[in-house]
C-alpha cells in the first residue's frame, strides 16, 4: 500500500474519465462521418480503439486491486463496481462508433439515398446523453442521470421512424437496398449508444443513493 | 429483523459522573442473531454493552436511565439479582484473562459457584462448552495443564467456553479479537456462527469488517448515540447516516 486509497480511487476514476475522454471524441468522429460525410479521422477511431480497449483491462486490473487491498464498504465499494460497470459501457460504445465509421463508408460509396432529418436528430441527442451521462458520473448528478433515462424512448421512437422511411425506400427502389441497410445498421449502433448512455446513468444513481433502477427494479424502501 | 427480541431498550441514557456516556438508545436486540456495535474509540460502545448485564453497577460513578428489557423483564427493577443476570448473560473481555489454573478449573470454576459438584455434570459442561467454543480437539488430552500455558487464541476460546459452561442465553463480547492473529480471529468468528443458533450474541468490534463479516445486524455509535442501526448489508453497502458511510469508509475514526 503505498499511496493512500483515496487517491488510489481518484487516480482510478481519472483514468476512467481518459478513456471516456477518447469514447466521446470517437462518438464525434462517428456523428461527423454520418452528418458531414467526413470518413478521413478512420483511422484515428481505430487507433482511439486499441487504446480504449487497452485501458478497460488496465481499470478492471486497477478495481481488482483496489478491492483485494482495502475492503471498500458502502460508497466506496459501489464507486469501485460503478467504475467497473462504466468501463464495460464505454468500451462497447467505442465498438459501435467504428461499425458506425465502417457502415458509413460503404454508404458514401454509393450514391446519398435520401436528405438525412431524423438521422442527425436521432445522433445529436445520442451524443448528447452519452456526454451528459459522462459528466453526470463525474459530479455525481442524479437529477443529470435521471434526466438521460428520459430521454431513452425518444432515441427510440426517432429508430423506428428512421427504419420504416428506409423500408419503404427499400420497397420503392429496390436498388438501393444496400445502402438502406448499411443506414438501418448504422440507426440501430447509434440506438445502443443511447442505451450505454442510459446504463452509465443508472450507474451514477447507484454509485451516489445505492439504488438500483435497472429495469426498473426500484426498491419501494430506500 | 424480525422475529424475537431478546432486548428491548428503550431510551437508555447512561452517565458517568457529569458526563452522558449514552444518549437516549433505543434498540430492539433479536433473539438468535449477532448484533454487531461498531463505533470509534469513546462512542460509548463498551458502556452500552456492560449496561445489558449490569457491569456498570461496579463502578459508583455510573447512574442509569431508561428501560433494559430482556425477555421482557426490566432488567435493573430492584429484584433481579446482577450475579443472576450475568449467568444469564455472559460476557468476553478484549483480552483473555485465564485463571491461574488448569484448562479443566477455568471451566468448572463458575459452576462450581453455583454449586454444582456432580463430577459426570461437569465433565459433560467442559467437553460441551469446550467443543461449541471450536477448543475440544487442540485440549481434550491435557485438560489438566495450565490454561496459561495456551496461546493468545486459544485463551481467548476458553474464556468464551467458560462463559458457555454458565449456559448464558446471550454472550456479550467486547473485542474479543483485538488481540488475536488472523487464524484465531477466524476460528472465533466461526464459533460465534454456529453459536448464534443457541444464543443471542452481542458483539462490539472496531474492527468494521469483522462486523460486516459475522453480524447480522449492525449498529453505530458515535459520541455517545446510536446514529443508525440496521441489517449488516445494508450498514456496509448503503447506510443511510452520511456519518455512517464516513466511519465504515475509514473517513474518521
Amino acid at each position: 500500500m503505498d499511496r493512500h486509497f483515496f487517491d488510489e480511487l481518484n487516480s482510478l476514476k481519472q483514468e476512467l474519465l481518459n478513456m471516456g475522454s477518447l469514447v466521446e471524441e470517437m462518438v464525434s468522429i462517428a456523428v461527423r462521418a454520418l452528418v458531414e460525410h467526413d470518413v478521413n479521422l478512420l483511422e484515428t477511431i481505430r487507433q482511439n480503439e486499441a487504446r480504449v480497449n487497452r485501458l478497460q483491462v488496465d481499470i478492471d486490473e486497477y478495481c481488482l486491486k483496489l478491492i483485494a487491498l482495502h475492503q471498500p464498504a458502502a460508497s466506496d465499494l459501489r464507486f469501485l463496481l460503478g467504475i467497473s460497470k462504466i468501463n464495460a459501457e464505454l468500451e462497447r460504445v467505442g465498438d459501435h462508433t467504428v461499425n458506425i465509421c465502417k457502415g458509413i463508408s460503404v454508404v458514401l460509396e454509393k450514391e446519398q439515398v435520401k436528405p438525412f432529418i431524423d438521422m442527425p436528430k436521432m445522433v445529436e441527442i445520442v451524443s448528447s446523453m452519452f456526454k451528459e451521462s459522462l459528466h453526470a458520473f463525474v459530479i455525481l448528478d442524479v437529477d443529470k442521470a435521471r434526466m438521460i433515462l428520459l430521454r431513452d424512448d425518444q432515441v427510440d421512437q426517432l429508430r423506428y421512424k428512421i427504419i420504416q422511411e428506409l423500408i419503404e425506400l427499400m420497397k420503392k427502389e429496390p436498388e438501393k437496398v444496400e445502402t438502406a441497410v448499411s443506414l438501418i445498421l448504422t440507426a440501430n449502433s447509434f440506438e445502443k449508444i443511447a442505451d450505454h448512455a442510459t446504463n452509465i446513468a443508472e450507474v451514477v444513481i447507484f454509485v451516489a443513493q445505492g439504488k438500483d433502477v435497472r429495469h426498473h427494479f426500484e426498491d419501494p424502501l430506500l | 429483523m424480525e422475529g424475537d427480541y431478546k432486548f428491548r431498550i428503550n431510551n437508555l441514557n447512561v452517565f458517568w459522573g457529569k458526563a452522558q456516556a449514552l444518549r437516549s438508545i433505543s434498540i430492539d436486540i433479536p433473539a438468535n442473531r449477532i448484533l454487531g456495535i461498531i463505533g470509534p474509540s469513546g462512542s460509548g460502545k463498551t458502556v452500552f454493552l456492560r449496561s445489558l448485564n449490569r457491569m456498570n453497577d461496579l463502578v459508583p460513578e455510573i447512574s442509569v436511565e431508561g428501560r433494559i428489557l430482556l425477555d421482557g423483564e426490566d432488567i435493573y427493577h430492584p429484584d433481579v439479582d446482577p450475579v443472576k443476570l450475568r449467568k444469564r448473560v455472559g460476557m468476553v473481555f478484549a483480552l483473555p484473562v485465564p485463571l491461574p489454573a488448569s484448562i479443566y478449573d477455568n471451566i468448572v470454576f463458575s459452576p462450581s459457584l453455583f454449586r454444582i459438584r456432580d463430577r459426570k455434570k461437569l465433565n459433560h459442561l467442559v467437553e460441551t462448552s469446550l467443543t461449541s467454543a471450536f477448543l475440544w480437539d487442540e485440549v481434550k488430552d491435557r485438560l489438566k495443564t495450565s490454561a496459561l500455558r495456551l496461546s493468545g487464541g486459544q485463551q481467548q476460546r476458553l474464556c468464551l467456553a467458560r462463559v458457555l459452561a454458565m449456559e448464558p442465553e446471550v454472550i456479550l463480547l467486547d473485542e474479543p479479537c483485538s488481540g488475536l492473529d488472523p487464524i484465531s480471529t477466524a476460528a472465533i468468528e466461526d464459533a460465534l456462527g454456529i453459536l448464534k443458533k443457541n444464543f443471542t450474541i452481542i458483539l462490539v468490534t472496531n474492527n468494521t469488517k469483522q462486523a460486516a463479516r459475522v453480524a447480522d445486524n449492525t449498529a453505530f455509535f458515535l459520541m455517545s448515540e446510536m446514529i443508525e442501526y440496521g441489517a449488516t448489508e445494508q450498514i456496509f453497502t448503503m447506510p443511510r447516516d452520511k456519518r455512517t458511510n464516513d466511519y465504515v469508509t475509514g473517513r474518521f475514526g
